[in-house]
């Protein structure tokens, strides 16, 4: 006869459900430090490559010299690559069927994308705070008050958001880990390049210029620059989102999230469909 | 609706463009039973299981379990069943324990229940000392004995249970054998894929045979069997090239034949004993080279010739294929 003991089933909201999740990749980060080397070795390495090698040949017109000018770009460019952190990990996921395996389970089918995402914030938050000591110690500084300098962040943070979708989106898409790899460094890293983030725009030709200076990236770099007074004056001919910053960097957030996230879902969905 | 029947399935029908991976399959398992899903590779058997899951929607027909309809409360039905999917999917970097407290707590059990029913779980599957131990460092057996436990970590009522022992060496498959008994005589009721037909012989109460996503027999493993033929007859020769002549030798003593120009094989329904010591007599003096000949017990490509006439496509030599050499 029936000994086993049937537990109470309760309803867990979708919040609880995705820190389950989340916490599940924060122990695997725990047991894989290395995950956590894009955030940490890397941009520290780039930082002080930048700083040391590149730098002295590169001239901006701040105060506090090229590391403080560099330090908002490479910022954007690890939050930029939370993208990477989110589809590698979901593609990994799905390969392995530990998706399918949530999705047997009686909770919401977002808590499996929502918990990735968490996850990836904090994990590229971690990378915010290692770049921000390193470069405290090379020499950059906040010259602005506290409210701006957390709006800085914030709009690094907000970047990740919109990211977290494309991670989805090409995540879902692809079928194996080497594959996320191969598109993502082919895209990503270009256009995190093709900007202001590693060298002031003025300098590049003129169609390049307009390029750098309209991509996204190049937009949330300056209000980074601008909140934490790290920004030269601009160049003559600037286009139109660097005399902007901001109100293009939220635009873009929203903006991306608006065509990438219905475009991700539905990928994710289609994917894990049949 | 209530019903008896733990799991029901109602035409399930699954499409992938233009191919159909699944036609028209029904089915009852009544509560506290065990069915077999018995089918060669590509048969549709993960498919079935899938819709049954609520991984993938049926493109007609439905399923209940425990009384829910997959289509139309998906929720319910994830609520009362576990699944194991083909490929352990243990978490691999988390231990033992940690991969049922994941599980435990996106079911939304409490935390002192999970640490309890942990513990029984890891004791019972014989990973007590292994529970703080990364899967990585798991073998094959022990991670699906954990992936089982995982799913067990709720007590669904239902279970649905994907080649479960697929990969397994013998010694764990008859390990994960006994577990599975146990579980059903707790009154779980279980539904498990198999391309063995020694697994499902083993297990099942009932069988259900499905190929090309159709079910073309079911029955107790005993009525299965009866139809399939006692035990097949096997020659086996030397050299290929004599194939065609120890057919045309053997022909008029049995009642079909098959040749396998691969394994160089014959193969015909045997008719005891001493019709196969007749048959290895006629070899005698004919010139043709015998590597072996005997008696096969029906295996699931046994079931497939008689049914359908041909081998089943992907022949799965399960260990348990025992040869009597004569």
């Amino acid at each position: 006869m029936t000994t086993l003991e049937r537990p109470e089933i309760r309803e867990t909201g979708l919040w609880g459900q995705s820190w389950s999740i989340a916490r599940r990749n924060f122990l695997h980060i725990k047991r894989m430090p290395e995950m956590l080397l894009d955030v940490t070795v890397q941009p520290v390495m780039f930082v002080l490559l930048f700083a040391f090698v590149f730098g002295s040949s590169i001239d901006v017109d701040t105060a506090a010299g090229y590391r403080a000018f560099l330090l908002a770009g490479i910022m954007a460019q690890t939050v930029a690559f939370a993208s990477f952190t989110v589809a590698v990990g979901l593609t990994a996921d799905l390969e392995k069927g530990i998706v399918d395996r949530m999705r047997s389970l009686p909770i919401s089918p977002s808590a499996v994308l929502v918990g990735r995402s968490m996850s990836s914030l904090v994990h590229a938050s971690i990378g915010l705070v290692v770049m921000s000591l390193t470069g405290l110690l090379i020499g950059w500084r906040i010259h602005t008050n506290l409210v701006e300098a957390a709006f800085g962040y914030l709009l690094l943070l907000g970047w990740g958001f919109a990211m977290i979708w494309i991670g989805i989106w090409v995540g879902s898409a692809m079928r194996s880990v080497e594959a996320v790899n191969g598109v993502m460094f082919a895209t990503m890293f270009p256009i995190t390049f093709l900007a202001n983030t590693f060298a002031p725009t003025d300098r590049m030709p003129p169609v390049l210029r307009f390029v750098a200076e309209w991509n996204p990236i190049s937009a949330l770099t300056q209000s980074v620059r601008v909140l934490w007074g790290n920004d030269q004056p601009l160049a003559p001919g600037a286009a139109f989102p660097m005399h902007h910053p901001i109100p293009f960097t939220i635009g873009w957030i929203i903006l991306i999230t608006a065509v990438v996230a219905p475009l991700a879902i539905r990928a994710f969905q289609r994917r894990t469909a049949d | 609706m209530t019903s008896l029947h733990a799991i029901e399935a109602d035409g399930l029908v699954k499409r992938f463009g233009d191919t159909v991976a699944v036609d028209d399959v029904s089915f009852v398992v009544p509560q506290g039973s065990v069915l077999g899903l018995l089918g060669p590779n590509g048969a549709g058997k993960t498919t079935t299981v899938r819709m049954m899951t609520t991984l993938t929607r049926p493109t007609s027909g439905t399923a209940r379990v425990a009384g829910h309809d997959v289509v139309l409360d998906p929720a319910a039905v994830r609520r009362s069943m576990g699944l194991t999917g083909q490929a352990a999917t243990v978490d691999e970097l988390l231990t033992g324990r940690e991969n049922l407290h994941l599980i435990g707590s996106l079911y939304g059990l409490g935390s002192d229940y999970i640490k309890r029913a942990s513990n029984d779980l890891l004791e019972r599957f014989s990973l007590g000392d292994a529970g703080d131990r990364m899967a990585k460092t798991y073998s094959g057996g022990m991670r699906r004995r954990l992936d089982l436990a995982v799913s067990l970590i709720a007590t669904p009522p239902v279970l649905f249970l994907d080649e479960p022992t697929t990969g397994l060496d013998p010694r764990s498959r008859v390990e994960l054998w006994e577990v599975l008994r146990e579980l059903v005589l707790d009154g779980t009721t279980l539904l498990l894929t198999t391309q063995y037909l020694e697994e499902a012989d083993q297990l099942a109460d009932n069988i259900v045979v499905i190929d090309h996503g159709t079910v073309i027999a079911e029955g107790t493993p005993l009525q299965l069997k009866d139809q399939s033929g006692a035990a097949a007859l096997v020659v086996t020769v030397s050299h290929a090239q004599d194939l065609a002549a120890a057919e045309a030798l053997i022909s008029p003593h049995v009642r079909e034949v098959h040749v396998d120009p691969g394994s160089r094989q014959l193969t015909a329904p045997a008719e005891g004993l001493g019709h196969m010591t007749r048959v290895a007599g006629i070899f005698e003096g004919s010139g043709i080279d015998l590597d072996d000949i005997g008696l096969k017990r029906p295996s699931l490509d046994d079931v497939f010739l008689h049914l359908t006439g041909r081998r089943a496509e992907q022949p799965t030599q399960s260990e348990n294929d025992e040869e009597v050499s004569a």
